[in-house]
């Protein structure tokens, strides 16, 4: 039993959920709470496989409200713990999130989308993007990572633990059906050979000593009594926010200094928007692109600075708009004119970008 | 931009063409190149028409799925249907000849339209345990997407524990993708 | 000065006079409870899990590491706190609607996997903090809010017998039992047997404990105490439903 599950950097070829599985093992993950739905489904089997192995633990709950819960149990046991849902699932999964983002508890779960709303297809979609944002009855205090490919699976599920446990919100990887079930290349490795430190958990209840003789109780609630209170603890977590919205929010971009028309996209679509603006500067054409990593927090200043520089943003997804609306309220009042280019539930490929960009230049 | 080839393949569930996409994923992957292999997937486990997305390149690849495909391989009537919407100018079509579609029904704007008798070969020559095997062949011939070497590598990959309980399958499957090769 | 009787040494001074209303039933509950962990000596590794509704007001009851969670959410907390830490004790409390409606099929899904917790329940017969509606366990013809000319079981059906239901589905190694707050010696031994079966990983610990709501009930002292003493018990009736090791007796 070898104590690691990646010795070395290599190449492998896998599916996603693979993936997820395997970076949540080397992220140092020591629980997976979870509850069968597709297209996450195949992330619980490689768990349940690599698990024993490595020292790590399983339980399979009797819905994702369980799921979610027992994650944010294990959260305060001190053990870096995670889920993983989608769809319905996702939908359930808000009310234990909201308790992580008022206790402000570094839960991680990966959403896989499928199509909504409701049962809809198990395919694929990215429509929960308003819920994995901002969900629940709460005021969006997450983190929340949408991944393009395999190796930023790979990448960001570690990620999601360290600054899950370093900011102390609850952090999402967004991927979708399609991520999940592909297979693809990628670079596996053990970030500590990387020099990426693994932050390290710590507990919330018991810690050494007897409550109320060694040291204070944890006493630990979502529940204030006054409208004043729960404004003032609001405040202050908005300010941790904020500052660390600085520090955690990512983007990708490139050609945007002289585009008439940015194509800004997130998640899996963002792979076909690249090769279709590639394709198009090629012809010579002004186009652009822009992809937040960070869908909360986003890059509010690059995201603004584009909307006053560009004529047109094109704005792509599959979904009636989700992304748009996180888009179109961070840079209110610009100047750029928004393209919207929405496919709900279903796949969009690089040569429908392509066409749509060409026909708005 | 580094060409990439886009390849589909459509059949009944149970015939086995999310298996050769997959090995043709894994023989591009082992020789170095970039694959990309994604499943359509339905809410059904079983039944329905199962298609397979593939596309092979030197670089990265973009987009999981495609408009258009430079390969589009159909192995049952309903399949024609489904994959006619992906059949373009460039595209080389291939169907199993024992499908029962009337001419008429068949994509009319494709570069090249190949009836192959993989089937019957199966039933009549092989086993029809390798029918899938023989499109395998077929599709490497069509596509020179991979060597016929790395196919024969990757299922060796996939199945190789079962070959050594019986080295015969082994041989009967290097023969469908050497006979799936000729047909085309 | 007036002689106060002698409080829990596992109860928080500074959280004391307590948030319930008087008469209510959870400060006996949790008296009984308090004692019961000072006599097993395991203050430094009890983690208190409390629920939404009037139990939520004990967030900071004890000298315990406490969490208070979502209605009905108190048991998949617990149970993960407990996955992930087996050294911990974990008790998970909550009131009959967390219990019995919300928080159902948690309960019966820990049950199921005998997980090694201890859920400890007050019955009260009402949705007390919301102000008095039916619950799943108001008694036939009882008046709560929801139901203003009385439960009729025709339409609502019958109270959920809460125990029995645990002891049918939780398998050997289980501990269930029915105390009430009308016999605290009696409920304080059933709380020590549940945590003593945690303690020693045996499975599923339960205890449910009849408890007064007098604001809720519109009752005086005398008509609380007969209501609690009197008319429940006739409906719940006091008792251990499963004991570990019982079923292999039974055989013999």
């Amino acid at each position: 039993m070898s104590e690691k599950l990646i010795t070395e950097e290599k190449r492998v070829f896998m599916t996603g959920n693979e993936v997820v599985a395997w970076a949540a093992v080397a992220a140092g993950a020591e629980i997976m709470y979870g509850y069968p739905i597709t297209p996450q489904n195949e992330i619980m089997h490689y768990w349940t496989r690599l698990a024993p192995k490595y020292n790590r633990k399983f339980l399979q709950t009797e819905d994702e409200l369980s799921a979610g819960f027992t994650t944010v149990g294990g959260v305060m046991a001190g053990r870096k713990a995670f889920t993983a849902t989608a769809g319905p699932g996702n939908t359930l999964m808000q009310e234990p999130m909201s308790m992580a983002e008022a206790m402000r508890l570094p839960t991680v779960a990966i959403i896989q989308q499928r199509g909504g709303p409701s049962t809809a297809t198990v395919i694929y979609s990215q429509q929960e993007v308003t819920m994995t944002t901002f969900g629940g009855n709460g005021e969006g205090l997450r983190i929340v990572y949408s991944t393009a490919n395999h190796q930023e699976l790979f990448d960001y599920t570690i990620k999601a633990f360290n600054v899950a446990w370093k900011y102390r919100f609850p952090t999402f990887v967004l991927g979708d059906g399609y991520q999940a079930k592909m297979r693809e290349s990628l670079t596996v490795y053990d970030p500590e050979q990387r020099g990426i430190e693994l932050v390290k958990p710590e507990p919330y209840v018991g810690k050494p000593g007897t409550p109320g003789v060694d040291r204070e109780p944890g006493h630990y609630r979502n529940t204030y009594n006054v409208e004043e209170e729960l404004y003032e603890v609001l405040q202050d977590y908005f300010k941790d926010y904020a500052k660390m919205a600085k520090e955690v929010a990512e983007y990708q971009a490139f050609d945007t200094e002289d585009a008439d028309v940015i194509v800004l996209s997130h998640g899996v679509v963002s792979r076909g928007a690249k090769e279709a603006v590639e394709q198009l500067r090629k012809e010579g054409k002004k186009v652009g692109y822009f992809r937040p990593i960070t869908l909360r927090p986003l890059p509010e200043d690059q995201l603004k600075e584009l909307a006053n520089k560009a004529k047109k943003l094109l704005i792509v997804e599959s979904a009636q708009g989700q992304f748009a609306k996180l888009i179109k309220d961070v840079i209110y009042g610009s100047s750029a004119e928004v393209v919207p280019f929405f496919k709900p539930g279903v796949g969009i490929t690089t040569e429908e970008i392509a066409a749509k960009a060409n026909e708005i230049l | 931009m580094a060409k990439v080839t886009k390849i589909m393949l459509a059949g009944e569930g149970g015939q086995g063409v999310q298996s050769v996409a997959q090995i043709l994923a894994e023989a591009a992957d082992n020789e170095g190149r970039e694959a990309l292999y994604i499943p359509n997937f339905g809410v059904e486990q079983r039944g329905g028409v199962s298609i397979a997305f593939l596309q092979i390149s030197d670089e990265r690849i973009g987009a999981p799925k495609f408009d258009i495909g430079d390969i589009v391989v159909a192995l049952s009537s309903r399949a024609v249907y489904r994959v006619k919407q992906y059949v373009g100018e460039n595209t080389v079509f291939v169907y199993d000849a024992s499908i029962d579609v009337p001419e008429e029904d068949l994509p009319k704007n494709a570069a090249k339209v190949l009836a192959i008798p993989a089937l019957e070969t199966a039933k009549n020559e092989l086993h029809p345990r390798v029918f899938n095997v023989i499109i395998l062949g077929a599709v490497v011939a069509a596509t020179k997407v991979v060597t016929d070497k790395a196919a024969k590598d990757a299922i060796e990959k996939k199945l190789g524990y079962k070959f050594e309980q019986n080295p015969k399958l082994r041989e009967l499957n290097y023969q469908a993708i050497d006979k799936g090769m000729q047909l085309v | 000065m007036t002689v106060q009787p002698a409080m829990p040494k596992c109860w928080r001074p500074e959280s004391k006079p307590h948030k319930f209303c008087p008469g209510c039933g959870h400060g006996l509950v949790l008296k009984a409870l308090g004692e019961a962990i000072d006599e097993l000596g395991i203050q430094d590794r009890v983690v208190f899990g409390c629920d939404i509704g009037c139990s939520l007001l004990s967030w900071d009851f004890f000298n315990v590491d406490s969490i208070q969670t979502h209605h009905g959410r108190t048991t998949p907390v617990m149970t993960g706190v407990k996955r992930a830490n087996p050294d911990l004790i974990c008790i998970a409390y909550m009131g009959d609607g967390g219990g019995y409606a919300i928080g159902s099929q948690h309960l019966v899904n820990a049950a199921t996997r005998n997980e090694k917790i201890t859920v400890l329940l007050a019955l009260n017969t009402v949705y007390a903090m919301t102000g008095g509606q039916m619950a799943p366990t108001t008694m036939p013809n009882q008046k709560a809010e929801t139901a203003p000319y009385g439960r009729d079981v025709e339409e609502t059906g019958y109270p959920t017998q809460g125990p029995e239901m645990v002891a049918a589905i939780a398998r050997e190694g289980a501990y269930v039992a029915r105390g009430t707050t009308a016999n605290l010696k009696q409920l304080k031994s059933y709380i020590k047997k549940a945590l003593k079966n945690q303690m020693e990983g045996k499975g599923f610990s339960f205890v449910e404990a009849l408890a007064a709501c007098p604001t809720n009930w519109r009752t005086n002292a005398e008509k609380t105490w007969n209501f609690l003493q009197k008319d429940m018990p006739k409906y719940f009736k006091v008792g251990e439903k499963k004991v570990p090791g019982a079923e292999e007796k039974e055989g013999q």
